[in-house]
């Protein structure tokens, strides 16, 4: 089985003098303002459970104040939790000493803030060797390694100068090669984009991505941006009031949102940027392989209502396209194969293709597009009508909602 | 009648037992203070007051900055021409050596103040008190434990002196964004990492700010410690207003008014230094 590379279990954070009676509260299935207002205890992260695949990009997100900075604290135990417990690496650190939480947190753990949270007194590329130094490696080590991961967030020709001299988005690239420094396993990001303006922020997560595509860290990434959480999440844990309403892929979340709170948070959303191929294409369960002739096809295509059917080789690798009314002359010229009226260069499309390229395919299209993968396995079939379908379901939802 | 709380008198019982217990804790600080201020003052004082004058210029341009350094040197030359020079370097040297005591006491208990809640709640209300103290009332417990002259003036000096190093130093630890702080522990910085390569040079502009105050406080009350015979410009002023003498009255406190000024640019300029 695959290990979790971090693995947190029933959490709770409750601020206050007195958590245990806001904690039965909760229990009994109190509100956060209801236990604020008896106890003066503020409920941070309520029962939370998730765990986090090596190389996997995690995104917590919700409104300001559902917990998700707690949350992620708690991970570094940068925050103490109430109670409940974290695994790193199948190690608890819930229950560890100063010296081994230190330990891990030098070894294993780096951290980008929101705001930078950049030394203002150290240089550029002082800030990138603290966690460096903090380890007690010797000047040149450090200096030499800071340097090199200075230069893979492209700010070599800035190692002197001090952080207020840069802008945001190079501000923030430094805080980002100071948690990649100490080549840590585990990313934690604290709306590490939030405070840069949109262009910046974009290709801040394009080279977050890229960067990932090599490093491949584990990342655990707070968020309250759902564009940003779709554009970068593997997976999506969506917070509200302290606990998480819903864990899924950002398509997952899309077109099934688990309640109406998390369909709220998601009606804002420009459908046609974060859907991809995949979400929209009908599984084709109806092909035809090599040996079935132009009447197999013709039956299989009535038989279905469709227009037209791909073929495929017993693997199931993509061959070519058969439109009906080509099968129908095949047949009616008594032929046995579809050799002449197959067609081989019908559109395809990658799974991951955003609607957005894809529809400028589908409008102009001729033909049904096939979704295939790197190794042309046929996953799945796009016609005008399921990205339609695809976009309205979405829409559907919303009205009944309301 | 209201029957009188006899406060003052409980003060005289706690200074009488502290000068019969705690004799030995006395001297020391009396060494160690005599030995900072006789050195400084012996360095100051024995040269030929053109080479003080000239080797300022260097060692405050390193410090600051020209417009500074040519000022000092020209103040200096000034109190030269006054024939006020010993007293003058007196003063200088037991400002230096009480700054220098005030904040080696001062700045460990603004950091203690800046880490223990239950330390700032015993501290902030002490220097309070201390604060809105009229500086003379500090004399009459050093003259009780150490009779008269340099010594007492110096700890009247440095025990008046202390809060606003205490205080800055606090107030600049307690004042770095809690960002910092979590940057620091997230890569696993020991408490004292975290002290010395953050927040302790983070606070720097603030620190300088107290120490800036603590010098002015410091020359003030070495001033006024000349009324229990800690002699240096003190003394001037005192034998000017004894003698109703205007002269010698004005000289003596325009050569603190310029001391103070140089002290005052230098401690700014390091500020400000350190800030960029
Ligand atoms: N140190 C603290 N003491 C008391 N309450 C706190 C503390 N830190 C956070 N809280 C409370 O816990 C809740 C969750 O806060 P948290 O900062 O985790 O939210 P968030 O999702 O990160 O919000 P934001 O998007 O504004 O950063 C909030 O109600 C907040 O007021
Ligand atoms: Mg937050």
């Amino acid at each position: 089985m695959l290990m979790a590379k971090v693995k947190v279990e029933n959490l709770v954070k409750i601020f206050g003098e007195h958590p245990n009676r806001a904690l039965k509260m909760l229990q009994e299935g109190k509100s956060k303002e209801e236990i604020l207002e008896a106890t003066k205890n503020t409920v941070g992260v309520y029962n939370v459970s998730f765990q986090v695949e090596a190389g996997e990009i995690f995104v917590l997100m919700g409104l300001s104040g559902s917990g998700k900075s707690t949350l992620l604290r708690c991970i570094n135990r940068l925050i103490k939790p109430t109670s409940g417990k974290v695994f790193i690496d199948d190690e608890e650190i819930t229950g560890i000493d100063e010296n081994k939480l230190r330990e891990i947190r030098r070894q294993k753990l780096g951290m980008v803030f929101q705001r930078f949270a950049l030394f203002p007194h150290r240089t550029v590329v002082d800030n990138v060797a603290f966690g460096l130094e903090i380890q007690g490696l010797s000047k040149e080590e450090r200096l030499a390694k800071a340097n090199q991961v200075l230069e893979a967030v492209g700010l070599k020709e800035w190692e002197n100068s001090m952080p207020n001299q840069l802008s945001g988005g190079m501000q923030q690239r430094v805080g980002l090669a100071r948690a990649l420094a100490s080549d840590p396993d585990i990313l934690l990001m604290d709306e590490a984009f939030s405070a840069l303006d949109p262009l910046i922020r974009k290709g801040m997560q394009d080279e977050l991505l890229s960067l990932q595509a090599t490093l491949n860290k584990t990342i655990i990434f707070v968020t309250h941006d759902l564009d940003e959480a779709l554009k970068i999440g593997d997976r999506i844990a969506l917070m509200k009031d302290g606990a998480i309403i819903q864990i899924g892929t950002p398509e997952e979340i899309l077109t099934n949102p688990a309640n109406e709170y998390v369909e709220k948070f998601v009606e804002d959303v420009d459908m046609s940027k974060v859907l991809t191929a995949e979400g929209v294409m009908k599984k084709s369960e109806t092909v035809i392989t090599p040996k079935d002739g132009p009447r197999t096809a013709m039956r299989r295509m009535r038989e279905n209502g469709i227009s037209s059917i791909f073929m495929v080789s017993k693997d199931r690798r993509l061959i070519g396209l058969v439109m009906a009314e080509d099968a129908l002359k095949a047949a009616e010229e008594y032929k046995t194969t579809l050799d002449e009226v197959l067609l081989k260069d019908t559109p395809r499309v990658a799974p991951d293709t955003p609607l957005a390229e894809l529809l400028p395919l589908v409008a102009e299209a001729k033909y049904p597009i096939a979704v295939v993968d790197e190794q042309n396995y046929l996953q799945g079939i796009i016609v005008r009508g399921s990205v339609l379908s695809g976009m309205i379901r979405k829409g559907e939802n919303k009205t009944d909602a309301s | 009648m209201l029957p009188k709380i006899t406060i003052g008198e409980w003060v005289d019982v706690l200074v009488v037992w502290a000068t019969d217990n705690l004799t030995s804790l006395f001297d020391a600080i009396v060494v160690v203070i005599q030995f900072i201020v006789g050195n400084l003052a012996w360095a100051l004082t024995a040269p030929s007051p053109w080479v003080i004058i000239i080797l300022s210029i260097p060692l405050v341009l390193f410090l600051t900055n020209w417009k500074t350094a040519i000022g000092t040197s020209l103040g200096l030359l000034l109190i030269y021409d006054l024939r006020i020079w010993e007293p003058s370097m007196n003063t200088l040297a037991m400002v230096i050596a009480a700054t220098i005591v005030a904040l080696l006491v001062g700045i460990p208990l603004g950091i203690l103040s800046a880490r223990s809640d239950n330390a700032h709640k015993i501290i902030m209300p002490v220097l309070d008190f201390m604060q809105t103290m009229p500086p003379f009332v500090y004399l009459i417990p050093a003259v009780l434990f150490f009779g008269t002259g340099a010594v007492p003036g110096l700890i009247a000096t440095v025990i008046f002196a202390m809060p606003p190093a205490i205080r800055l130093t606090g107030l600049g630890i307690r004042q770095v964004p809690v960002e910092l702080i979590e940057a620091a522990e997230a890569f696993g910085s020991t408490q004292y990492q975290k002290l010395v390569k953050v927040q302790l040079p983070v606070a720097i502009p603030t620190i300088m700010a107290g120490i800036n105050q603590c010098i002015m406080l410091a020359l003030s009350m070495v001033v006024i410690a000349a009324m229990i015979g800690a002699g240096g410009l003190g003394s001037e002023v005192l034998r000017g207003i004894q003698r109703l003498d205007i002269p010698v009255g004005f000289e003596g406190g325009l050569a603190i008014v310029i001391i103070a000024i140089i002290l005052d640019r230098i401690t700014q300029g390091l500020g400000k230094r350190d800030n960029n």
